[in-house]
């Protein structure tokens, strides 16, 4: 996809200078390999909740996270753009790499990898404004002001999240008077428009209907030909049908993780089979 | 349906093919007995009572469906509904060789017997032991006792090599037995394939058992 605007920041933040900031050097995960954490260990406070994982997760592949309720899928989704810096008491061992870089070295621009790794909430969370401005702010917010290429880039995204057919002809109207899949499309769409690398989502249909669920489903099987997309789900036919790589979570470790057909056909380790086939979980 | 509900779901389709398969290898035993006795009767009995396996054939085939379409089955549960789909296909088949024994009945029962029958017999009573422990090894999930039974089905493929021996003896030295013979062959023949579908069923076992598909010796015929 040819890059509007973002290729130029990209190459202004990577390059050496004494202002800038940048990532740190390569540790060399595997062609392939998009994100990896190494011997992964999570904290709040006193408790841990991820213990020694070690999972990569392949470039334009969609990776589902699987697992019973409380397991750490979440906190775990959450280490590969670091929102849980957010919460207090939250604390990291181990390494998550983004593209070989360590993306907790000190001196990594949170803001610019949060751009580069996006997320897609379980409740969709429109801001209170038009369609348009939703999907525009992101832009806007790194500099992006030329109506033109604004026009653009919402349009471009609106289409990638399957979105613009439904709101083109009023762009102006609240992105809260939409339906709630269609709200979910947007938070998509908004996230698209900045030209992310990675779509994190957790749990993005759980709280919509079939339908909405099925285009999501759909939209995310389109959009992995571009993007490398890791999604939490608690529904297991839902992670059958469109991962491609899953991983299953337990209490906090990976159990196994494997091609998707090969974990919901024979999985290796008992309690995976225990889990997706019901007898737990 | 409640997780308890699908267990009893999936032990029932189990019970329902362990039934079929008493079915099929009562349609064997019959098809012996009415071919050794020339037992007309019992011969159009079994070719009647064929209708009732393809019936229980397709009622399991509608349950399978039907849980596939609400349960969703993955891993184990998965591959027991598509091994016992392709089991009942198997079992329909042997039921259609039973039959088919039963019809050659038909044919030749006005006729003296050319020899008194005894490998044919030894060659029912093997497959028909090789289906009832091949049942025995679905319900156990149990690979090693399937591949052992595969085994077996050489002594069938030799002892089918006997009568085709003697039987081509027999039409070689008189050709006016050319029409027994050869039907007594075609038994002979839906017997060997009899036992080559119960290594079908055992090559199943073992998908079912360890999500893998081999083929286990490959029949000479």
């Amino acid at each position: 996809m040819r890059s509007l605007f973002f290729r130029k920041r990209r190459e202004a933040s990577q390059k050496p200078s004494g202002g800038e900031s940048r990532i740190s050097a390569p540790k060399a995960s595997a062609p392939g390999i998009k994100l990896e954490t190494r011997d992964l260990n999570f904290y709040y406070g006193e408790k841990q909740v991820l213990k020694n994982i070690s999972l990569k997760i392949r470039e334009k592949q969609i990776t589902a996270i699987i697992g019973p309720s409380g397991c750490g899928k979440s906190t775990f989704l959450r280490t590969f753009n670091r929102m849980n810096d957010l919460i207090p008491g939250a604390r990291l061992e181990g390494e998550v790499l983004l593209d070989g870089k360590n993306i907790y070295d000190p001196d990594v621009d949170v803001v610019e990898l949060r751009r580069r790794v996006g997320m897609v909430f379980q409740q969709p969370n429109p801001f209170p404004m038009s369609i348009y401005d939703n999907v525009a702010f992101g832009p806007k917010m790194l500099g992006l002001n030329r109506k033109r290429d604004l026009d653009e880039i919402v349009e471009r995204s609106l289409k990638l999240a399957g979105l613009w057919d439904e709101v083109k002809d009023d762009l102006r109207k609240s992105g809260l008077a939409l339906s709630g899949g269609q709200q979910q499309r947007l938070c998509i769409a908004r996230v698209l428009a900045v030209e992310p690398e990675v779509l994190l989502l957790d749990e993005p249909c759980a709280n919509l209907d079939p339908i909405s669920s099925l285009k999501i489903e759909e939209l995310l099987f389109r959009l992995k030909e571009h993007y490398t997309i890791v999604i939490v789900t608690h529904n297991l036919q839902q992670a059958a049908r469109i991962s491609d790589w899953t991983a299953f979570l337990l209490m906090g470790e990976i159990i196994e993780s494997g091609p998707t057909g090969e974990i919901f056909t024979r999985p290796k380790d008992p309690r995976t089979e225990q889990y997706i086939t019901g007898r737990f979980g | 349906m409640l997780r308890e509900s699908v267990e009893l779901a999936l032990r029932e389709l189990c019970e329902d093919v362990r039934i079929m398969a008493q079915m099929t290898e009562e349609a064997i035993e019959r098809s012996i007995t009415a071919l050794k006795e020339r037992d007309i009767a019992l011969a159009e009995e079994v070719i009647a009572n064929d209708k009732l396996l393809n019936a229980k054939r397709f009622e399991i085939e509608e349950k399978c469906i039907k849980f596939i379409a609400t349960q969703q089955p993955m891993a184990g549960d998965l591959r027991l509904i598509i091994a016992i789909l392709n089991i009942i296909v198997d079992l329909e088949r042997i039921a259609d060789h039973a039959e088919g024994i039963a019809k050659i009945v038909l044919m030749i029962a006005n006729e003296p017997h050319l020899k008194p029958l005894l490998d044919i017999p030894r060659m029912a009573q093997k497959a028909r032991e090789m289906l009832r422990k091949s049942i025995r090894a679905f319900l156990d999930r149990d690979a090693e006792e399937a591949r052992r039974i595969c085994r077996e089905d050489d002594e069938v493929d030799q002892l089918y090599d006997q009568v085709f021996r003697e039987l081509l003896i027999f039409m070689l030295e008189d050709p006016r037995t050319i029409s027994r013979a050869t039907r007594l062959l075609w038994a002979a023949h839906n017997l060997e394939r009899i036992a080559d579908r119960v290594t079908n069923i055992c090559e199943r076992i073992v998908f079912l058992a360890t999500g893998k598909m081999e083929e286990i010796g490959a029949s000479k015929y």
